[in-house]
């Protein structure tokens, strides 16, 4: 999305932003014409980019989830490599389009955050275009997000297949998002990180969460890394292992100097160092 | 929670099938991608359901060991797994007896308030 668009998760839950009357012509309310080719565009190299993460194995039909798979674009790009692919998404209008547009894959009506209804192991792969943001607002009064967001994860966990990666193109609002999102996905038994393109261009900069199911992967490094200044890190890598203090008795005082420091250092072996980095560059 | 893998994966699924409208489509015979499937499934499933909508023709009670080398094999679970496809119909929890709605192929598993 250009810097000028409105976060549409601000604006009304999914299936209510995407309903019919938004979508008229446009896939997305709000774009103009020539925006929505544009759109399109970039939805079809984020769903390429997003498949290279995924690291699948060459000259395999591999059956691939795509979560929130909207009208079918990243769909249509997973076909024509040859993929099978299942797309989930909220918003029966958006679907209707894709029946409509006659795509290769299945598709499935649901909420990500009530949890992937398919059988452990299926998938040899996740991708998923600018859809994980919609499960950090609560839309209705009963939605805990991360109670959502953890369902989702481990309920997406048992449907890879074991060594299978899950990738989410996201626009992190904040880092007190992505550590939401990243502990909810550690909590279901992910490890991964965040890999990102092109962090010196604030046009061009794009986050990919990639998620490994069962075994750690090496991640993958972020595109435009050549160019890459020492300070701006293009991958922030989290493990699923939590630090354990050996000798609880000789802790700090709480708040001290050294507290703080050894909390700084425990969050950034948990790799949460992401919000120094991130502070300002938030603008999409 | 209803466990299926896709289209056919409705006829994958832990619970019942119904169907009021099925349709067969053509689809391209991958042989690879369809022995990669077959351990995935519940075969005792598929035969059901398979059954429930009324395509069942001729396949086997049990899997067939190396199934990797018969084609005919493959193209049966093919026409099964990727061509046959519910369009109107339901998909049935077996725990809750909870009913999903199919319709223009797309299973409804939206879960209400009380249910998630």
């Amino acid at each position: 999305m250009s810097s000028s668009c409105r976060r549409p998760e601000h604006m009304a839950p999914p299936e209510v932003f995407y309903n019919e009357e938004e979508l008229g012509t446009n896939d997305c309310a709000g774009f103009t014409h020539t925006g929505l080719s544009r759109m399109i565009e970039i939805q079809t190299q984020m769903s390429a980019r997003a498949v290279e993460l995924l690291s699948l194995p060459e000259d395999q039909p591999c059956y691939l989830l795509d979560v929130g798979c909207g009208s079918g674009l990243s769909g249509d790009y997973l076909s024509e490599e040859g993929y099978y692919w299942v797309g989930v998404d909220i918003s029966t209008a958006m679907l209707d389009v894709a029946l409509d547009r006659e795509v290769d894959g299945d598709l499935v009506l649901g909420d990500m955050g009530q949890g992937m209804p398919f059988r452990p192991g299926t998938f040899d792969g996740c991708i998923s275009i600018s859809a994980l943001q919609w499960l950090c607002n609560a839309d209705k009064r009963s939605h805990s997000p991360p109670k959502r967001l953890y369902t989702f994860f481990s309920s997406l966990y048992s449907s890879l297949a074991r060594g299978a990666r899950a990738v989410f193109q996201i626009y992190p609002e904040n880092s007190e998002q992505l550590e939401l999102i990243t502990a909810q996905a550690m909590r279901a038994g992910f490890t991964g990180g965040m890999v990102v393109d092109y962090p010196n261009s604030s046009k061009a900069k794009k986050f990919f969460l990639c998620l490994f199911a069962g075994v750690s992967g090496v991640l993958p490094k972020g595109l435009g890394s050549e160019t890459v200044d020492r300070n701006v890190p293009n991958q922030v890598q989290f493990t699923g292992q939590r630090s354990r203090f050996k000798n609880m008795k000789g802790k700090s005082v709480k708040k001290s100097k050294d507290w703080i420091l050894e909390k700084k250092e425990r969050q950034r072996r948990q790799g949460k160092y992401v919000s120094q980095c991130f502070s300002e560059r938030f603008v999409v | 929670m209803i466990q299926n893998s896709g289209r056919s994966g409705c006829l994958n699924t832990e619970g019942e099938v119904h169907a009021t409208e099925v349709k067969v489509n053509e689809v391209e015979f991958n042989p690879q991608f369809v022995s990669r499937m077959i351990p995935k499934l519940e075969w005792s499933a598929l035969i059901q359901a398979a059954e429930g909508v009324g395509h069942r023709q001729d396949l086997p009670d049990t899997l067939v060991s190396n199934y990797e080398n018969d084609e005919d094999f493959l193209h049966k679970v093919h026409r099964v797994l990727l061509e046959v496809e519910v369009i109107e119909g339901s998909l049935q929890c077996p725990e809750s007896g909870r009913e999903f709605p199919i319709s223009k192929g797309v299973p409804n598993m939206l879960l209400n308030e009380d249910e998630s």
